[in-house]
């Protein structure tokens, strides 16, 4: 008995162990290219093509390093100040979602495939995990999907790190100020029922989002972390309804976005803001609040009238076969058009292109951008399903921002 | 009080559905299927693509899903796990070659779901409507997992329990060495419960795609979950299994409302854990 106990215990060890590797071990890189003198520019890139991270990196990312290679090298290849073109070479590894993995596969494309330039992986961690190294090997690293309020720290400790996404901080104060004019309007409550993934994204948000709340005049009734494998949210909901708070803030992985938009429908639980995190602004979003997704609001947005944004959201489904979503995939393609603008100005010189990327001005597909202080900060905070678009609310001065409307409808 | 009793043991239903199928496979086939969740995810996809494409209702794509999930274990079985049970000594050796040949499987799968599908957050909606059960309020698509849990557990329970051909599966869950000595074909019966809990796998997977997100690499996820279930329940016990995915549900649904959602997890590995210490055979596991 005492024996049997014990070995049943070491397998349920052993299987649990294996289950533990295989969230990180898999498959290795797709295509290993040879160095070759000056026929391509050669450009590689680590991003999650398998594990937790894939479905957000496989959203944002990889669909605009792969239309943005196709443009380039449909119109012959990367401009160089000569006025030649060449072609784009990819070496693309799958990170496996392990930061180790992002590391090895970095570094490897710096030492031992040597390209011309690396395209950064998903993920603030994963940023934060490779920025020393695309530092210390001299390539200009564009972090595009990573969210952080220490990029002014950052671009001090590595001076060719470009941060395109903002911090958990503008956001928050961003949302809070939406929500005080709301109130001030006297649309909504001074209560706030908020939850939050007990992971990096919903801990920098929550942390940020509590004295923006605050300093709003606005009072926290509810506030709890969930583990990320939550999939069942009816108690939550429950709770936060009880709260009666008028407005639910919800700073969650798009698994979450999906089944608390669902289990909402279901419990019939109408707060006057709805507010969601990733996965809000997906395409797919649409046929997951079964149409229903007016009012709802969440990070980002996007100007329904800018034509060059309208424009790229085209191109991106005529190529890809699927749309962007309304978030970081336009900042990570435009921070792909400033690296194609710089190189045509300076060339592959990577000290060059990083002085440029940093000085200079850029025309892309979000209009005239130039950075300031290595960071993008010409970026839609919060956004609000309208009308079958997702539209950018704030900042409110902005040229072309919409107005929050609310309260959003009931769910039907 | 009422409202997180129900929605506890709907949340429950889902994991009793998916651990069903697991206990079977390890407990009577000695099979411990790690590729188990992948099998899940891949009837969910099916079912998925059977909703978008076809306009299929889920519901009634478990009448092509399920057979499917058993037509491709009891094929697994044939083919890989066979040789196995032949060379293998005895259960202990048997399930440490299970363990590697399923771990490798578990990424042949992933691989082939990644090449179809990529890697995207799948989901879609489909009975997602209020039912009103004395006041409670829960959606119709979990109900349907916990309705089905219980309705495949019932049955099979009987069909264990009641029938010669339960006898048998029985005879080799207790002893696979001795079976034979009664005329007991151990391949034949281990094979179909290998498939049978193959079949489980598959219709648990299509009533989770109805409101759950997944992607391809999610089945680690409910290999881990059916698998603390088993140990729970007590392998090979169907109502070990239910009951065990029930009390998870009820207990990680009260932690939600009374102490705080951040521990649901921590919960759940306390019970784990608590269980293994008192009673290593599981709740309705038989010492031996």
């Amino acid at each position: 008995m005492r024996t049997k106990s014990f070995k049943s215990g070491t397998w349920i060890a052993r299987a649990m162990g294996a289950l533990g590797l295989a969230a990180t071990v898999s498959a290795g890189a797709f295509t290993a290219v040879q160095a070759q003198d000056r026929t391509s520019v050669r450009i590689g890139y680590a991003v999650s093509a398998t594990g937790p991270n894939a479905g957000g990196a496989n959203m944002t990312v990889t669909p605009n390093y792969e239309l943005w290679v196709n443009e380039v090298n449909a119109k012959g290849g990367l401009a160089l100040p000569d006025g030649s073109r060449l072609p784009i070479e990819v070496t693309a590894y799958d990170d496996r979602s392990s930061a180790e993995e992002v590391v090895r596969a970095v570094e490897r494309l710096a030492t031992q495939d040597k390209v011309d330039l690396i395209l950064p992986p998903w993920g603030t961690g994963f940023n934060l995990a490779v920025a020393p190294l695309m530092a210390r090997h001299g390539y200009p690293h564009l972090a595009g999907a990573a969210v952080t309020d220490k990029a002014p720290d950052f671009v001090k400790r590595w001076d060719t790190s470009f941060w395109f996404m903002g911090g958990g901080h503008d956001y928050a104060t961003a949302l809070a100020s939406v929500l005080q004019s709301a109130k001030a309007d006297g649309k909504i409550n001074n209560k706030i029922a908020m939850i939050s993934v007990a992971d990096g994204f919903g801990i920098d948000l929550v942390k940020a989002a509590r004295p923006s709340f605050e300093e709003a005049g606005f009072e926290i009734e509810y506030d709890k972390s969930f583990p990320p494998g939550t999939s069942d949210f009816s108690t939550i909901l429950s709770e936060a309804k009880a709260s009666g708070a008028d407005t639910f803030v919800a700073f969650s992985y798009p698994p979450h976005t999906f089944a608390l938009t669902k289990q909402a429908q279901v419990a019939s639980y109408n707060p006057s803001v709805f507010y969601l995190g990733v996965g809000a602004g997906f395409p797919v979003y649409k046929n997951i609040s079964g149409g229903q997704m007016e009012g709802v609001m969440s990070l980002g947005g996007i100007d329904p009238n800018n034509a060059a944004n309208a424009e790229y959201r085209q191109r991106h489904e005529e190529v890809l076969g699927r749309a962007p979503d309304y978030w970081g995939s336009v900042l990570i393609y435009a921070s792909l058009q400033m690296l194609e603008e710089a190189i045509a100005r300076v060339g592959l010189d990577r000290a060059a292109i990083a002085k440029e990327l940093s000085t200079g001005t850029f025309d892309t597909v979000l209009g005239e951008t130039k950075l300031e202080d290595n960071q993008l900060r010409n970026i839609w905070w919060a956004g609000q399903w309208q009308d079958g678009e997702f539209v950018a609310l704030s900042p409110e001065d902005r040229a072309g921002a919409g107005t929050v409307q609310l309260p959003k409808p009931a769910w039907q | 009080m009422f409202e997180h009793l129900i929605n506890g043991l709907v949340l429950g239903g889902t994991y009793a559905l998916v651990a069903m199928g697991l206990t079977l496979q390890y407990g009577i086939a000695r099979i411990m299927n790690l590729s188990f969740g992948d099998t899940v995810i891949a009837a969910a996809f099916a079912a998925y693509v059977l909703f978008t494409a076809l306009g299929l209702s889920p519901l009634l794509s478990l009448l092509i899903v399920v057979p499917a999930g058993f037509a491709f274990s009891y094929g697994i079985f044939s083919l890989i796990m066979r040789p196995l049970v032949r060379r293998s000594a005895n259960s202990e050796a048997l399930e440490v070659d299970s363990i590697l040949a399923t771990f490798g499987l578990l990424f042949v799968i992933q691989g082939v779901l990644l090449v179809l599908f990529g890697g995207n957050f799948t989901s879609y909606s489909y009975l997602n409507v209020p039912v009103d059960i004395l006041g409670a309020v829960v959606a119709l698509n979990r109900l349907s997992a916990l309705i089905l849990a219980a309705v495949l557990g019932g049955a099979l329970v009987l069909l264990l329990m009641r029938t010669r051909w339960g006898l048998r599966m029985r005879a080799v869950a207790i002893s696979a060495s001795s079976a034979p000595l009664v005329g007991i074909n151990v391949i034949q019966t281990s094979r179909m419960a290998f498939a049978i809990g193959g079949a489980l796998a598959a219709s648990g997977g299509v009533v989770i795609s109805m409101y759950q997100t997944f992607t391809v690499t999610s089945g680690v996820v409910f290999t881990m979950k059916a698998l603390i279930v088993v140990i729970m329940g007590g392998k090979g016990s169907l109502p070990g299994a239910l009951a065990a995915g029930l009390i998870l549900g009820l207990v990680e649904t009260f932690v939600a409302a009374y102490i705080d959602p951040g521990l649901t997890l921590a919960s759940t590995y306390l019970i784990f854990l608590a269980l293994l210490l008192l009673r290593p055979s599981g709740l309705f596991g038989k010492a031996s």
